[in-house]
């Protein structure tokens, strides 16, 4: 549990801003919040102090592109969006990051570029949000466990900035890496991952269009718990790639080891791909559950997006290559 | 023991509490994102306790003098295979939908569903013999070598949550624990007693 010394607690005037940005929004997170005590009642181990009003962010995201990569299918409510998180940094429970996340703070933030690159830059996170037109993205997610959501994403494509950095010759891999910082992360006190989050794409895959950094979603700034302020989205990978919070893009000429590959090497491999025809060892892929839907649907071929990336994969056994 | 009727009626009224909760929560939209995952997650746990209160409760005995305890221990048993069997109903029903090619799959293909499936086929024969008129049909030395399959249940039941577990096995770990301590008291009686 985050116990603060009182020398931490100088965020009571952001929290303040925003509380009385939306009062109804605050009434909802607090609704959210009692889901997740419920939860904590079930494993009552990880029942935590709830930091809920900071966790809001509601600023606008205005005048975003629509991209003809959308899908049209029906989008998974915010609130499930922003309530039912994957985010190992704030508990392993998927109602906690919602919880917890109000420690982090996404303003100020760089991104620093670094490796087999020509320009090597740190940039903050407002000179990142102007890098590119924003573009919304409404975009299946596939996570390993089984479920799916469907969000509009706010955000550039990856290649932007792999274009305006310039690899050099021996770039042959992009390493993401997160936010380090057992203060603002209280889910780094325990060792469940190595840390920090480090997940890696290979240049071909990072510089596909449909590859996108994330600063928004919902036409709003990322919420903590989605990984602010900037993340990756690979929409036809598993959601676990999609490193969040990320702190440091590095180019390399050997693949990364991702943390999930350092956990259990046998269950998580270096790319990932949805495939229903490749079972994670102790469940199926060949269905899931759409959140907000009853009936499990069948799981596609890189998660739909076969037509845009099978190519990326031509002769590669994807049993071996998971 | 002056009140002891009045205890197990409360207790039996405790037991029912865990159902009420979710029914309580589908009912005000509390049950998440996931709700399907919710009640599934929800009712193991609550199988998983009470699977462990049962264990207790002759350790427990033996430990406070307690006599009257013993005649808790059947109505906690009958628990725990009540959960079970929601927690069975749920997965058959709400998270595969009865698609048995599905669910025979699953049950032969993961490991974490075969033990647990396995744990809860082990109750059936438990609950079925749980009453007087099966105890004395079976007679006492029979009916609890039988009933012992519940220690196989237990350990299954914990090794299903364990397998389960993406990552973070505090939580099975925690019954594990519990578990390895409640067998290990009457791994321990016996061999005093054999001494």
């Amino acid at each position: 549990m985050l116990i603060k010394k009182p020398d931490d607690i100088k965020s009571s005037e952001i929290t303040d801003k925003r509380l009385y940005q939306s009062r109804r929004e605050f009434m909802g997170i607090t609704a959210r919040s009692l889901g997740a005590v419920a939860a904590g009642m079930v494993a009552p181990g990880l029942l935590m102090a709830s930091n809920e009003a900071e966790a809001i962010a509601t600023a606008k995201l205005g005048g975003l592109r629509k991209s003809a990569f959308s899908t049209s299918e029906t989008l998974t409510p915010y609130r499930d969006v922003t309530s039912y998180n994957n985010f190992y940094e704030f508990g392993t429970d998927k109602y906690s990051p919602a919880q917890l996340a109000g420690t982090l703070n996404p303003q100020p933030w760089t991104i620093t570029v670094e490796g087999e690159v020509k320009h090597k830059k740190t940039y903050d996170i407002d000179a990142l949000l102007k890098l590119a037109p924003l573009e919304e993205r409404i975009y299946r997610l596939r996570c390993v466990e089984g479920w799916s959501m469907v969000i509009p994403w706010a955000g550039f494509p990856l290649s932007e900035l792999i274009t305006q950095v310039e690899p050099n010759g021996n770039a042959k891999f992009v390493e993401f890496v997160s936010l380090h910082d057992p203060i603002q992360m209280p889910g780094q006190r325990s060792n469940v991952l190595d840390w920090p989050y480090v997940e890696g794409l290979r240049m071909d895959e990072a510089m596909h269009p449909l590859a996108i950094l994330a600063v928004g979603l919902y036409g709003e700034v990322l919420p903590n718990q989605n990984g602010a302020p900037v993340r990756l989205v690979t929409p036809w990978k598993y959601g676990f790639k999609n490193a969040k919070s990320i702190v440091k893009i590095r180019f390399t000429s050997t693949p990364t080891t991702s943390s999930w590959m350092k956990t259990n090497p046998n269950e998580y491999g270096f790319f990932a791909n949805v495939n229903p025809t490749v079972d994670h060892p102790r469940w199926s892929q060949a269905r899931e559950r759409r959140i907000g839907e009853f009936l499990k649907r069948d799981t596609l071929m890189f998660n739909g997006y076969a037509e845009q990336v099978a190519h990326l994969y031509n002769g590669m056994d994807l049993r071996k290559y998971f | 023991m002056k009140y002891f009727s009045q205890l197990k009626a409360a207790l039996f009224l405790a037991g029912l509490l865990p159902l009420l909760r979710l029914g309580w929560y589908g009912y005000s939209g509390q049950l998440g994102a996931n709700p399907i995952e919710f009640i599934t997650r929800s009712l193991g746990t609550w199988t998983l306790v009470l699977l462990l209160i049962t264990l207790s409760i002759t350790p427990l005995r033996k430990l406070s003098g307690w006599p009257w305890l013993i005649k808790l221990r059947r109505m906690a048993g009958l628990f725990a295979f009540f959960y079970a069997l929601l927690h069975f109903i749920t997965y058959i029903w709400l998270d595969q939908f009865f698609d048995l090619n599905a669910i025979i799959k699953d049950v032969i293909k993961r490991p974490f569903i075969t033990i647990g499936f396995a744990a809860f086929i082990l109750l059936i024969p438990l609950a079925i013999t749980s009453t007087n008129a099966m105890m004395k049909r079976l007679g006492g030395k029979r009916w609890q070598q039988l009933h012992r399959l519940v220690y196989l249940s237990a350990i299954f039941a914990v090794v299903h949550y364990w397998w389960l577990v993406k990552k973070d096995i505090t939580q099975p770990l925690i019954y594990a624990v519990i578990l390895t301590a409640l067998l290990g008291y009457r791994v321990l009686k016996q061999s005093l007693a054999a001494k």
